[in-house]
């Protein structure tokens, strides 16, 4: 098996890599990108916890081949903050107590974010039907969707 | 130094504050480092290869193929670890449950590991080891397993607890009885019985993260493990244990943990990883798959619960009584022991009697989940006490007040409490709005209690004070949930320090003594214990600094609100001297500022906690839905109480998918159905609405501020109050857990023949 | 293994074709990457067909839509057009895992996945689709139900690729729907699914009917008891309760993990119930 030259674009970036014709986006960017924030729970497109934006669609890297990257544009989690700066929504994550042990938080986040991007004022039935996802096993959800519904009304401008 | 662990009634400043957790940033940024995300050079992949057969004798293992295959660095099975067949039993059971020895006694469990360049290489590998099974019968469940004609799965088991021993081996390991009275004079007094049998499926803890580590021998005798645990100083003993090292020369570092709910308590692939390491000479990483969690890693006990309880008409409870099976997988444990005591812990009862029988199956074996053996009998015992109620026309939070334990009762497991929550829980939960709300068509509300023992045990600190007055405080206990947030807060609040000043870390195995791990929801508890006797300690030697910077003497000084202070006007009043102006003078008075502590936190402070439910059954598909959800619990005093919400949430939410959905699905082979998330269905997003929360704060007169542990009790009373919602909302009873849509409807239609 | 990513459908038919051993064609992948993480999956050549031009295009023609087999589901749902005129496609391809697998998971591949499960397979059935095949030798269009043989199986020969699911010029007066039984909410595998197509006549009475039903059999399975029981009614009980017999007794389900036979058979009729009154409501009836 010999391996694919790969070219992309991930969290504004030019990356070239190369990887084996069978080998995952999560793989590639866990095992040779260095990019450790998208996590596998499953490795079967059922957790979430890998979510990363492939082209503005959200998608669970793991379900995605390395090679199908090429010329696409890919955001992950460490891509989120700007700078020193973290985005609302992980600001949101702490101040709210939306994390316990924090293994499903980058997907969490990485959904989240696709969801404000296409619907800045979801309902909490919005909110719940997409992150369905999501898989977390500590919190309940209850948190998680205090946080999205905080942080989108901080990103529509209201005051929280 | 002495410890005075009794509680003092004081004003609180930073302990019960909701300040940002510490371990924040990198979480949401992706930064922080769970098992998988640690690697070392020249590390090695590790597989494992599993029995697919539920019961087989190994006949042989021929690893010659695949040792001879590109890239393949070493392959161990049981033949490459220890014999400890005729050694002590449990330290048996858990290395023949990382490896098995003569017989596969579960699908899934493990034959031979293989070490390789890649993962690619170890798979090809796995491929290439022969094994020969000799298929045995083979028996899963907990009723079928005890029947006369079930497979005898070890004939090196009788019966542990009955007297006369038996005189033939069987599948029932160990019987333990509790309680007190003359329960057969307790129900000749009572005027309404109800006497049910009842069934939980085995669930799995579920969290998000597989079993991961990264392990590393040297030829020298040294060792270094990297894995997520909830207790690494227990995982270097028992691998040290298993694998013969010494203790102190193997490292065991603890990974951010993603989930574990007592999981993570248990070795698996802990001592395959080092064993591989010991075996190639180089760092071996190994990562189970979801599959290999499922198949292989902790689940909780299937159970069988018959209970009876008879009652007067006037609400007394005259007599109880439950015999509780729960199987334990290939090994003899405690799992029915610890049920037997839980039962009837929430109640106040003349007589009482309770019999745990522990069952083996070729099923995994048994971890810890959360409050472990408790929900399954809460389940049984307060479904049969809703039915009572009703039967006698009480309402059910009544009934339930009216017998409930208080201070002074001895509990059906032997102890006399002391000052407990179960009254205030119930008494919250007659008020809630909740319990008055209206309901609509087909919807049904019900409500139950659970208890939970918690756990102190053996715990270390190390609180240091730096030279700009901050403060680093090193733990010992793995923060599975925020606890080193809480922890900085006590620290804080002791010291009497800001909350921004203290950075609390997770200590690893070499610099900290040792510590029982974070399981009995003694993470908190204890840990703050220890970080109070810590800080006190620091306390008295800058009080003794103080006085070296004043010229005064020691008793002299006192320590208020973070500030040494001259006592009385004969020293000129001095301004106070603060931490960091101590801190500051420390290597002119004596070097560097610290407190210790070791101990062992008694006390930990039995837990009890009302849940409320609402729920939605569709008649026609028997599909239910889960419209509202009130957590009432004891925390004694919550030091971080967003975490201590977020684990009432945790705990009701594992406990609703128990209730509805979550099981092991085992085929006529044996062979486990469902191993993955998408038919082993924890609960998503949408199938939950908000939880609420009320706190409740019944100082535990064994902690200087009143904690008690608060991660486990909620996960208690679901399995229960969902099931007593089902049954009020289709007026049928539900006794076998999870009620999922096909019991329900079959439920339904066998009421509609009738 | 070799990953090739071709640009023409015929350069992607002709790696097929000469494929010695095990291909498959990569779309959405949601399917193909979960089989390839299992320890014993094999394969020789997999064929990424999303850079063949039009393969992610929904377009509109006179006789109904044209959807390459690239489009994703949550593409479907983006397209205004196609939900207006088959709500009940579109909201079946939506149901299919999550969010996550929505943005990348297409018809095609849930069709050619052939398990009888699958939640756009109904509704595509009673929309009466059908599927544009590309191979060796040249174009072909078949009926959805004759692509799926058996579970994991289908009709397609070496080399053949389906290139477009073609769905036709919604009737005036026609209404379709989809629903599915699940335990949880999301994420989950149907227990049952039903896909209903109704066309109403002036007077709001069913002319014609097309019902579908999942997971109850080894395909996805077209129910003429049932239509017969609709069509000449107004929806009311008598035609419903028909409906709902027909369909349970249709239903040829087994005992899995997912559901037992008499929950499965019950509930068919119980959804048919519930999609007849949806599509009825779409297609202008009251």
């Amino acid at each position: 098996m010999s391996s694919i030259a790969v070219a992309t674009t991930i969290n504004d970036d030019d990356v070239e890599f190369l990887c084996q014709p069978d080998e995952t986006l999560l793989d590639v960017l866990r095992n040779r990108l260095g990019l450790m924030g998208a996590k596998e729970g499953c490795g079967t497109g059922d957790c979430g916890a890998c979510s990363v934006i492939m082209d503005g669609r959200l998608v669970c890297a793991c379900l995605v081949l390395g090679a199908e990257a090429q010329g696409r544009t890919i955001e992950t989690i460490e891509g989120m903050a700007t700078g020193s700066e973290l985005h609302p929504l992980q600001r949101k994550f702490i101040e709210h107590a939306a994390l316990q042990c924090g293994i499903c938080t980058p997907g969490f986040l990485m959904a989240a974010k696709a969801l404000l991007a296409t619907n800045p004022n979801p309902t909490e039935t919005e909110i719940r039907f997409w992150l369905a996802g999501n898989l977390c096993r500590c919190t309940g959800y209850d948190k998680i969707i205090r946080a999205v519904q905080d942080a989108a009304a901080e990103m529509r401008g209201e005051i929280s | 130094m002495s410890f005075d662990a009794a509680y003092q009634s004081k004003v609180l400043k930073s302990v019960g504050t909701r300040p940002l957790r510490p371990d924040g940033v990198d979480k949401v940024t992706g930064r922080a480092r769970y098992g998988a995300d640690f690697n070392m050079p020249g590390q090695l992949v590790a597989r494992v290869l599993r029995s697919p057969h539920a019961h087989a004798k190994i006949k042989s293992i021929d690893t010659s193929r695949a040792a001879a295959a590109k890239g393949v660095k070493a392959i161990i099975t049981a033949a490459d670890l220890p014999d400890l067949t005729d050694g002590n039993r449990s330290l048996f059971a858990i290395l023949d449950n990382c490896m098995a020895r003569s017989k596969a006694m579960y699908d899934g469990h493990a034959v031979a590991a293989v070490a390789a360049i890649d993962e690619k290489a170890a798979k090809v590998a796995l491929q290439l080891i022969e094994v020969e099974y000799e298929v045995l019968p083979h028996v899963v469940d907990v009723d079928a397993a005890i029947l006369p004609d079930a497979p005898v799965l070890n004939d090196t088991i009788f019966t542990k607890g009955v007297e006369p021993i038996p005189k033939t081996p069987s599948n029932v390991a160990n019987q333990a009885e509790f309680g007190h009275g003359d329960v057969e004079a307790g129900f000749m007094q009572a005027e309404v019985i109800v006497e049910r049998s009842y069934k939980t499926e085995q669930t799995h803890q579920g969290y998000i993260e597989p079993h991961a580590c990264v392990a590393s021998c040297n030829t020298d005798g040294t060792a270094e493990l990297w894995v997520c645990t909830q207790g690494h100083f227990v995982y270097r003993q028992t691998c040290a244990d298993l694998l013969g090292l010494e203790v102190s020369k193997l490292r065991v570092t603890s990974s951010e943990i993603g989930g574990g709910f007592g999981g993570k308590t248990h070795v698996w692939a802990e001592p395959v990883a080092l064993a591989l390491s010991r075996k190639a000479g180089r760092p071996v990483k190994l990562v189970m798959s979801r599959e290999e969690v499922f198949r292989a890693s902790g689940p909780t006990s299937a159970t069988s619960i018959d209970v009876k309880i008879g009652t007067k008409k006037d609400g007394t409870i005259t007599a109880a009584q439950a015999t509780l099976r729960y199987t334990s997988g290939p090994y003899p444990d405690t799992w029915a022991e610890i049920g037997a005591m839980t039962s009837f812990a929430c109640y106040d009862l003349k007589n009482v009697k309770t019999v745990g029988i522990e069952v083996i199956v070729n099923r995994p074996k048994v971890a810890a989940y959360r409050a472990p053996s408790a929900p399954m009998a809460a389940f049984a015992v307060e479904s049969a006490i809703d039915e009572l109620a009703h039967k006698i026309g009480m309402d059910a939070v009544d009934f339930r007040i009216k017998n409930a334990a208080k201070e002074g009762t001895r509990a059906s497991y032997g102890p006399i409490y002391g000052p407990i929550g179960i009254g205030p829980t119930l008494e919250a939960a007659k008020t809630h709005p909740h319990m008055s709300a209206p309901l609509g068509k087909n919807q049904g509300r019900g409500m139950a209690c659970g208890f939970w023992f918690n756990f102190g045990g053996q715990t270390c600190t190390d609180l240091n004070v730096s030279a700009d007055g901050t403060v680093t405080l090193a733990v010992g206990t793995v923060d599975v949930g925020g606890s080193r947030a809480s922890l900085s807060l006590i620290a804080a609040e002791e010291l009497g320090i800001d909350y921004q000043d203290i950075k609390a870390v997770i200590a690893d195995t070499s610099t900290l003594g040792y510590n029982d791990m974070t399981d009995g929801s003694r993470g908190t508890f204890s840990s703050s214990m220890a970080t109070i006797s810590a800080a006190r300690n620091a306390i008295e030697v800058m009080r003794h600094r103080a006085a070296m910077m004043w010229d005064i003497p020691p008793e002299d000084v006192y320590w208020e609100d973070g500030h040494a202070v001259a006592a009385g006007t004969k020293h000129g009043n001095r301004a106070p001297l603060s931490v960091k102006e101590i801190a500051a003078a420390a290597g002119n008075t004596g070097g560097p500022i610290a407190g210790h502590s070791e101990l062992v936190a008694d006390g930990a402070g039995v837990s009890f906690a009302t849940h409320i439910c609402d729920i939605q059954v569709d008649p026609e598909t028997g599909s239910s839905r889960i419209l509202r959800y009130t957590v009432i619990q004891d925390a004694g005093k919550a030091v971080h109480p967003a975490y201590v919400e977020g684990q009432y949430q945790g705990g009701a939410a594992q406990g609703i998918g128990w209730a509805l959905n979550e099981e092991y699905i085992y085929g006529s082979d044996g062979r486990l159905q469902n191993p993955g998330f998408l038919d082993y269905r924890i609960p998503v997003c949408s199938d939950l609405p908000m939880i609420g929360t009320q706190i409740l704060e019944i100082p535990n007169p064994n902690h200087p501020y009143g904690v008690r542990g608060v991660g486990e009790t909620s996960i208690v009373p679901p399995l229960a109050a969902v099931a007593n919602a089902v049954s009020n909302a289709i007026g049928l009873r539900m006794t076998h857990i999870p009620i999922s849509p096909p019991r329900i409807l079959a439920a339904l239609n066998d009421a509609a023949r009738n | 293994m070799r990953y090739e990513r071709p640009e023409t459908i015929e350069a992607a038919i002709a790696l097929l074709a000469d494929a010695e051993a095990k291909s498959f064609v990569l779309a959405g992948g949601t399917d193909l990457l979960v089989r390839m993480q299992n320890d014993t999956f094999e394969a020789d050549l997999i064929v990424d067909i999303k850079s063949i031009e039009g393969m992610d295009a929904v377009t509109q023609t006179d006789d109904g839509f044209l959807i390459g087999a690239a489009v994703s589901a949550a593409a479907l749902s983006e397209n205004a057009a196609l939900v207006a005129e088959w709500p009940g496609v579109v909201e079946a391809a939506n149901l299919i895992g999550s969010t996550q697998i929505q943005g990348r998971c297409t018809m095609v591949g849930n069709l050619c996945n052939a398990s009888p499960a699958a939640d756009s397979v109904p509704a595509l059935v009673a929309a009466d689709a059908r599927v544009r095949i590309a191979g060796p030798d040249g174009s072909r269009e078949v009926a959805i139900l004759d692509i799926p043989t058996y579970p994991g199986k289908t009709s397609l020969t070496k080399g053949e690729i389906i290139v477009a699911i073609v769905l036709p010029k919604a009737a005036t007066r026609s209404g379709d729907a989809y629903l599915r039984f699940t335990p949880r909410t999301e994420m989950d595998i149907a227990v049952v699914g039903v896909g209903i197509n109704l066309t109403l006549d002036e007077g709001g009475v069913v002319a014609a009917a097309r019902i579908a039903l999942g997971a109850v059999g080894p395909t996805v399975s077209l129910v003429e008891e049932a239509a017969k029981a609709l069509i000449g009614s107004k929806l009311d009980q008598a035609a419903l309760d028909a409906l709902a017999s027909a369909c349970s007794a249709a239903s040829n389900p087994i005992d899995d993990k997912r559901g037992t036979i008499a929950f499965r058979k019950q509930v068919a009729g119980v959804l048919a119930r519930r999609v007849a009154q949806t599509a009825y409501t779409r297609a202008g009836g009251k």
